[in-house]
């Protein structure tokens, strides 16, 4: 690994020394982890737990003709079998949740069927029982009859006159459509003097967290209190649409995210049908009900994500300078879309990635298809824009006799344009698309660097004199992170232990939250990084923000607890200046305890936190120092005085004034086997900027698997619907997840731009190793194939069959 | 995901186990339950009663016995896999096996589990057929045994009848001057195969090939004897210069339909490349074998 900064955040006057931020430090929460410790929703210990399950539409798009539960509600140990009709205010449109006035015709489904199936897998009945054994046994014991109506699961035939309507009145199936425009598209493709068109497919995917969907709540009848466990990437936007459909006040619900075993993206949607109907049978029935998700259901009905068709065209000079880009695409939404246009926005609004480019056209049309629905999946629209673009520029390079690394080179924005502005391309947070900083031709040339050019391109000579398949492939992708409206965060030091509480109002899914922003944290108060602890995913805890998605956790939370930790810093040395009789500036934090510098004089942390609370009772020994007739009280006043409050605790707030843009290059060498046309990568080299790395080990372990999700959708990973809709491969069987086995070794490099939007300079990573593995794979497999003369690779994902019919194809020619 | 109500039976020995088969309208038999356990999850198998053969005594017992290697039904893959004697008796066992799932499936799965299970993709029935093996099969009349190639029907169907446990698995040992392979293709590192080839070919004293013994996984309803392969090998010299030209012969044993990520026109392919690497892998070996048991029979 290697890293470069580019020039230091700006440290102020008395900041302290940043021992941990930017160190490879363990992650706090690994111990517990990996001793099998971990506490998920299904391990929540329930005292008379009942269990809930689903029946589901096996019709893609049907009217329900007919629905039985007596038989089912007649099985031994089955306390009640839910269904449209009696779940009451629950029976109704769920909310969209991200609204945008073009979306034309927006639809949300219910939580249970009525009238109307839309997609396989879609709930029909909710069967509460003794164990799941049971309820399961009952689902089998409903009776339903669905008629079938016609369907179109192709997105492009689903457009057309006269295909079938997923949603009667909603005319072309179109959801929402979009055109934005950026500088002067027309007059560039006029005065081009190239012109490159292509035409692009991602297909359809899953995030397949390693927790599927899981609810357990509890009412408690006496306090009016809703608890929800729930492994969502939102507790308190899924409190707010509880309190909302069952109107109780949000102080009566508590929504807690424990321990959530993956989210990458779909778990960021609520409410789904498992998030109300559990809390509903747990109210009526007195008793605390769970719903553990399937893998099987998980297929059919967590959110999916990915399938667009771009048609994207380039305008270029004859030196490969792109003065212009048009970009035309279709966005499957699948049956519903409950989170508005956000995967299609993102993707039109990446479009141009890294490159001036300055006149863009981009238009969008959001379809609905007889599917699951579509919601945020890691990369969210990413993946398939620079799929769409760097697949271009690869075809734009072939055209112009102008080498891949070289076109790039001409086109990407330089350091001294930040801030970029494409002005009238309107991103996910509302705001104008703007670049913030970055170094992009120092990227791609360390990329260049690390691959060694000169000596892959001489091995690749011989590979080929002796038939064998060998190719290099690259792309170049930029990500806007960090998306507000703001995160809050709160500090405070424990008077007894003298160690330090953090909340957020975000969850963590294995992101490593309670490491990180801990991190942030011991810099500033000059603590141990595990004597910080940070506790989130509870409304009950702390319940000021929005949620974990869009690679903002670190951007956004971590700035304001960054913020709040400083807060604190300059309290506890108030207050131990006054407790040494010294300046504030003489005074060093360290190892858990304030000191004067040059001398062995040293309170520790518990005590300061201590004094600053007035006490009546001497409970322990640091006690009998903040008492009233301690000799350090000072009794010419009330102990609180001004605005001052009790102990140790800060809360800030930060807003980010837009998105940060992270940014990489990523490049593969593989080869192609001749007998399976499987596919080797032999080496895959990163070069990645996220910014102010706070914990490069974690930021790796986020770009590792990224790039594993990545391969997933380059050659491995693909939802198949049947012209019927229903998906042939609901399960690990047939659903291709990538193995350790399929996933490179990575070979990672940093820079370190650091944005200057916020204090400590972070960009988001999330996501970003996702982004760009489908046209790196792409990119190298038709480099390695190229003797062959096949032709374009357009489609992803990729597989060995795919290209042994193009090479085949290519030789018949 | 949570199977049905069933009876569970627990015999002590294999007469009980048969009886509980005849006694109960539709059992299923448990041995390492790596297929039967999730089909019964997905409540795509329903039975009255799961027998479950783990108290059964003897049946994991291995042992090489004079021209045959015996393996109790029971036996774990992993087992057998790492069996040394097995190995040294022959070596294409445990090739075969490194090819199963993984370590910890192999772990529970067992040698009669999948034999019985006949998978069309699975490897052991293919190691099976290619060897001429057989298995021993329990029922209330007493023991039988079936020779690989009578016992193979149909996708997860076999010629065992619904009274009956199987209760051994028997290979033999591999013939002097023999090589051997087992190489298969999947889309992912311990899938099941979209193709898998288990070979062994056997010299004459004159170091030609005097037979080859084949057998194809994933490319049909059952495994299958290559035999178009195998009469094009009795017919010629060793000539390696042609064994590209009869692994082609393969091809026409694909009857598995186009899908959606494999046409059958790559399947056929893969299999050819396949068969071809497993012929020359074989032939390599083979010829190692015997020059290594010539130098020894020469030093002795």
């Amino acid at each position: 690994m290697s890293r470069r900064e580019a020039e230091q955040p700006e440290q102020a006057d008395n900041a302290p020394p940043m021992v941990h931020t930017g160190a490879r430090v363990r992650r706090n929460e690994d111990p517990r982890l990996l001793r099998g410790q971990g506490r998920y929703v299904d391990d929540i210990p329930l005292e008379g737990c009942v269990h809930g399950a689903f029946l589901r539409s096996t019709i893609a798009r049907g009217r329900i003709v007919a629905l039985d539960t007596t038989d089912a509600e007649r099985v031994p140990g089955v306390l009640a079998v839910y269904t449209c009709d009696n779940i009451g205010g629950l029976d109704r449109e769920m909310p969209l949740l991200i609204p945008h006035p073009c979306i034309t015709h927006g639809r949300t489904q219910r939580p249970l069927a009525r009238d109307d199936v839309y997609y396989v897998g879609q709930a029909i009945a909710f069967v509460v029982a003794v164990d799941r054994y049971v309820a399961e046994d009952a689902v089998s014991r409903i009776s339903v009859d669905i008629e079938p109506l016609p369907v179109e699961v192709d997105m492009e035939r689903a457009v057309e006159d006269g295909a079938p309507l997923v949603h009667p009145d909603v005319p072309g199936n179109i959801a929402a459509s979009l055109v934005q425009h950026c500088g002067d598209a027309d007059a560039a493709f006029e005065r081009a003097e190239h012109h490159t068109k292509i035409r692009v497919q991602v297909d359809r995917s899953t995030g397949a967290p390693m927790e599927c969907l899981a609810t357990a709540a509890r009412w408690d009848p006496v306090s009016g209190e809703l608890v929800v466990w729930d492994g969502t990437q939102a507790p308190i936007g899924l409190r707010g649409a509880l309190s909302s459909l069952f109107d109780l006040d949000e102080d009566k619900v508590r929504v807690i995210a424990p321990d959530v075993g993956g989210g990458f993206g779909p778990k960021i949607h609520f409410p789904y049908a498992n998030e109300v109907l559990v809390p509903l049978a747990a109210m009526q029935l007195g008793r605390p009900v769970k719903y553990i998700e399937d893998r099987s259901e998980n297929f059919v009905h967590m959110s999916h994500e990915r399938t667009q068709i771009h048609e994207i065209e380039l305008a270029a000079t004859k030196d490969g300078e792109v003065i212009g880009l048009r970009d035309v695409f279709l966005h499957d939404t699948g049956s519903f879309i409950p989170y508005g246009i956000a995967v299609a926005q993102v993707a039109s609004t990446a479009i141009a990635g890294p490159y001036r480019i300055p006149n863009i056209e981009v238009e969008f049309r959001c379809v609905y298809t007889p599917t699951v629905p579509v919601t945020p999946y890691r990369g969210c629209g990413r993946p398939q824009a620079n799929f769409a673009l760097e697949r271009a520029m690869d075809q734009l390079a072939e055209e112009l006799g102008i080498d891949r690394f070289e076109i790039r080179r001409r086109n990407l924005i330089a350091d001294d344009e930040f801030p970029y502005k494409r002005e009238g391309l309107i991103f996910a947070d509302g705001l104008p698309v703007t670049y913030d900083s970055g170094q992009y031709g120092a990227a791609l040339a360390l990329l260049e660097k690390e691959l060694d050019l000169p000596a892959f391109r001489a091995e690749q000579e011989r590979a080929r004199a002796e038939g064998r398949w060998l190719g290099l492939g690259l792309s170049f992708y930029v990500e806007g992170t960090g998306l507000g409206p703001y995160e809050g965060g709160r500090v405070r030091i424990h008077p007894i232990t003298g160690k330090v509480y953090v909340n957020t109002g975000l969850t963590t899914q294995g992101q490593g939250h309670a490491t990180s922003m801990a991190q942030l944290v011991a810099d500033q108060l000059g603590v141990a990084v595990d004597d910080v602890i940070v506790v989130e995913g509870d409304t009950g805890v702390y319940d000021w923000g929005v949620a974990t998605f869009a690679s903002r956790a670190m951007v956004v939370s971590g700035s304001a607890i960054h913020k709040a930790a400083v807060k604190a810093r300059e309290r506890v040395l108030e207050i131990a200046a006054n407790m040494l009789e010294v300046d504030p500036a003489d005074i060093e934090l360290k190892d858990g305890a304030a000191g004067v510098r040059g001398t062995a004089t040293t309170i520790p942390l518990a005590a300061i936190a201590t004094v600053s609370n007035p006490l009546r009772y001497a409970f322990n020994d640091a006690a009998q120092i903040a008492t009233q007739f301690a000799p350090a009280s000072k009794g010419d006043g009330p102990p609180l005085q001004g605005d001052s409050r009790p102990g140790i605790e800060t809360e800030q707030f930060y807003s980010p004034p837009h998105a940060t843009w992270a940014y990489g290059v990523h490049a593969a060498i593989v080869e192609v086997d001749p007998v399976s046309y499987d596919l080797q990568v032999k080496r895959y080299v990163i070069v990645h900027d996220c910014g102010k790395m706070i914990n490069p080990m974690i930021v790796e372990g986020q770009i590792a698997g990224g790039v594993a999700s990545g391969m997933g959708g380059a050659f491995y990973e693909k939802l198949e619907y049947e012209a019927n809709g229903n998906l042939r491969n609901a399960s690990f069987m047939e659903f291709l997840m990538p193995y350790a086995t399929e996933v490179p070794h990575m070979e990672m490099h940093h820079l370190e731009t650091p944005t200057p939007l916020n204090p400590i300079g972070a960009k988001g990573a999330g996501e970003a190793g996702t982004i760009p593995v489908a046209a790196v794979i792409a990119s190298g497999i038709q480099d390695a194939l190229a003797p062959e003369g096949i032709g374009p690779l357009w489609h992803v994902p990729l597989n060995p069959s795919v290209l042994h019919d193009a090479v085949r194809e290519a030789r018949s020619r | 995901m949570k199977p049905s109500r069933f009876e569970y039976v627990l015999p002590r020995s294999i007469e009980e186990a048969v009886a509980a088969r005849v006694e109960y309208a539709d059992t299923v038999v448990l041995s390492g339950g790596q297929s039967l356990v999730p089909t019964l999850n997905f409540r795509l198998s329903n039975p009255e009663a799961v027998i479950d053969l783990r108290l059964v005594p003897g049946l994991a017992d291995v042992r090489v016995d004079g021209d045959w290697i015996h393996v109790g039904g029971r036996t774990r893959q992993r087992d057998l896999e790492l069996d040394d004697a097995v190995h040294a008796a022959n070596p294409l066992i445990r090739e075969t096996l490194h090819h199963v799932a993984h370590p910890v499936i192999r772990n529970r799965g067992t040698v009669g589990g999948s034999i019985a299970h006949a998978d069309p993709s699975a490897e052991l029935p293919c190691l099976l057929l290619c060897l001429d093996g057989e298995v021993v099969a329990h029922g209330p009349g007493g023991a039988r045994t079936i020779d690989a190639q009578d016992l193979f029907e149909f996708i997860l169907s076999t010629t065992l009848e619904p009274d009956e446990i199987l209760t051994e698995v028997r290979f033999p040992v591999l013939p002097e001057r023999t090589g051997w392979c087992f190489t298969e293709f999947a889309r992912r590192h311990g899938d099941f195969a979209l193709a898998g080839v288990a070979a062994t070919l056997t010299l004459a004293e004159d170091g030609t090939i005097a037979w080859g013994q084949l057998a194809a996984c994933g490319v049909t309803t059952t495994p299958v004897r290559l035999v178009a392969v195998e009469d094009a090998l009795l017919d010629g010299a060793a000539d390696p210069s042609r064994i590209r030209e009869i692994a082609q012969l393969a091809a026409d044993v694909v009857t598995v339909p186009d899908d959606e990520s494999c046409s059958s026109a790559y399947r056929r392919d893969l299999l050819v490349g396949l068969v071809e690497r497993a012929l020359r892998t074989s032939l390599q070996r083979a010829t190692e074998r015997a020059t290594a048991r010539t130098s020894r029979e020469v030093t002795s």
